[in-house]
């Protein structure tokens, strides 16, 4: 346990070091600012309509269904941010390490080499952690502090991106205790293609209802679960009124169940059980 | 009799068809210095890599210090410098060290004060604030050599240490592993240098095709078979006939005499002579049977190939 946490703080010191958490503090601080920007302007066209139609009740709806959609529209960027993140810290470690030799003298030392994968993955799952925190917290106050609004089941909905996230990088980490950096940045983007297409096929099946389309999304969804959780966590997120309306692309209409949610959980433990194998496994 | 720092028994390593390391049968006593020797491909730095537990043996059996390859408990007793000394290079030479020592389970006191006496041997001290980017190869690899002796350890495989280095950084390897001797340290040296193994080690095993083809012992062919070669003035043809009594193949050039001694002790004995006899003795250098000699008489002119 003690080892663990030695390579997790190693694997933390490296990413200051190597200026992956600066590069990602200052582009996410960027990408809060231009954000706040862009909802600032379109929240005060619609406030001065409102205020033109005399502010009714419908016109407050209104409001709040836009910021609603805008909200979401934001953790959606987030959430692929946090997904690409995740893939690029796990991508070449295990990989980048075994190929330039410093593993070396790591894995000689007296501990276990599930030591050394799990440590790497409670630091990246930390650094996950404080990214999604830094970028969903400002966009979520942004919106907040500008128009009041805050969504329903927030802490359920980011716990949910946060899977998703966590679920990319243990994925990306089995990969990479198995093959090259990039083969695994191929496997993992277009897993995660295949899966956001899949997701829409599944929506639009819905909307027609035609049950094939929905199975079509579903069973992309088993291969690669991250859209369902990221539609999962619009379901939670999502205005009462939206989701009767069904009006904005953030609305679900084929819901992933409680289920989905378990297997994804599964999914990421029996992710890490592989790369924890793999590299037991693998000549260094 | 104690254990065997190594023991292995038909050690082999398969890589898809191409076996690296056909059979390794290997005997080294704890407290030696051993000598692992063999042209490029020989299969050494796999056969290292197997003992380490970096790569699992196809076949065969293999154990340090009495317990199995790949226990952890004694790997803890165990230094490493691998070859190409690629580090965290991220780190400073202080943190890295600080790092490999918890690694090995030093903490606290202890492990700052081992790592201020490593930093000051290899001659680092002054850069322990400096990421190891900025290292040059040399200075990598006496960071690498630091890190190997962090635990104190019974037993150092030492892949290819001075490959790297200046003649400074070579004197300092070797007085590393002259020290580690007198401490009754094992080293397993793997080396091309073979003036650095002639030097440093007690055994040398010489390797082809991953297997043993010969082992040597060099204290046994530095007594019998030294040649030496003497610089003076005054030699008469007396003086040289009489060199017969302490060695063979005797030659004589103006002022320079060489000949093969049967023991090397018999130079004090020659010296003594020759100024008894009046000849104005500049230098007498022993040297012994070039140990690239036998490499070459060992493993063919191929290299093995």
């Amino acid at each position: 346990m003690k080892k663990i946490w030695i390579l997790a703080r190693m694997t933390f010191r490296e990413a200051i070091r190597r200026r992956i958490v600066l590069t990602g503090l200052v582009l996410g601080i960027l990408f809060l600012v231009v954000y706040s920007i862009g909802f600032r302007m379109i929240f005060t066209e619609i406030s001065r309509e409102n205020a033109r139609d005399g502010g009714t009740a419908f016109a407050l709806v209104a409001q709040n269904e836009m910021s609603n959609f805008l909200l979401l529209a934001g953790l959606y960027a987030v959430a692929f941010l946090s997904v690409a993140m995740g893939a690029l810290l796990s991508a070449d470690t295990l990989a980048g390490e075994i190929s330039s030799g410093t593993i070396q003298t790591i894995v000689t030392k007296p501990l276990r080499r599930s030591d050394v994968v799990l440590g790497k993955w409670l630091a990246f799952a930390g650094l996950l952690a404080l990214y999604l925190l830094l970028m969903s917290g400002g966009t979520v106050l942004s919106v907040f502090f500008q128009s009041g609004y805050l969504p329903r089941n927030l802490l359920s909905g980011l716990s949910l991106i946060y899977l998703e996230a966590l679920l990319v990088m243990t994925f990306s980490l089995a990969c990479s205790s198995a093959m090259p950096a990039l083969a695994t940045g191929g496997m993992v983007f277009g897993l995660y293609g295949l899966a956001f297409i899949g997701g829409w096929i599944e929506q639009i099946g819905a909307i027609f209802n035609n049950q094939t389309a929905v199975q079509v999304g579903i069973a992309t969804s088993l291969l690669f679960p991250t859209e369902a959780i990221w539609r999962r966590a619009t379901f939670e997120m999502q205005s009462a009124l939206g989701a009767v309306l069904q009006m904005t692309p953030f609305v679900t209409l084929s819901v992933p169940n409680l289920l989905m949610v378990v297997y994804a959980v599964l999914y990421l433990l029996i992710a890490l059980a592989a790369a924890v194998r793999i590299f037991q496994n693998r000549d260094m | 009799m104690s254990v065997a720092a190594i023991e292995t028994e038909q050690l082999r390593k398969v890589f898809g068809d191409h076996a690296a390391v056909k059979g390794l049968t290997l005997q080294v006593a704890q407290g030696e210095v051993f000598g692992f020797l063999g042209p490029n491909g020989a299969g050494k730095t796999t056969s290292i890599k197997m003992l380490l537990g970096l790569v699992v043996p196809t076949s065969g059996k293999a154990s340090l210090l009495g317990a199995p390859i790949g226990d952890r408990a004694t790997l803890a007793r165990v230094g490493f410098l691998p070859e190409h000394f690629r580090f965290q290079d991220w780190l400073t030479a202080g943190e890295f060290l600080g790092l490999h020592g918890e690694l090995l389970g030093l903490e606290g006191q202890a492990l700052k004060t081992r790592r201020d006496e490593l930093l000051e041997r290899v001659g680092l001290a002054p850069f322990r604030n400096k990421q190891l980017r900025t290292f040059s190869k040399g200075m990598l690899q006496r960071i690498g050599l630091a890190q190997a002796l962090l635990n104190h350890p019974a037993l150092v495989f030492l892949d290819e240490p001075t490959s790297g280095l200046d003649p400074v950084g070579r004197h300092l390897v070797r007085d590393v592993i002259h020290e580690l001797r007198n401490e009754g340290t094992c080293v397993f040296l793997n080396s091309h240098l073979l003036s650095e193994i002639e030097v440093t080690c007690d055994r040398v095993a010489f390797i082809r095709h991953g297997e043993v083809v010969r082992v040597l012992d060099l204290a046994s062919l530095n007594g019998n078979q030294s040649v030496v070669s003497i610089c003076a003035s005054g030699l008469t043809a007396a003086m040289v006939s009489e060199m017969a009594r302490w060695g063979r193949d005797i030659q004589a050039n103006g002022e320079q005499l060489t000949l093969t001694v049967h023991n090397e002790a018999s130079i004090p004995e020659i010296t003594r002579y020759l100024v008894a006899q009046g000849a104005n003795v500049f230098a007498i250098s022993p040297s012994r049977l070039s140990l690239e000699d036998i490499f070459i008489e060992t493993v063919g002119k191929d290299g093995g190939l």
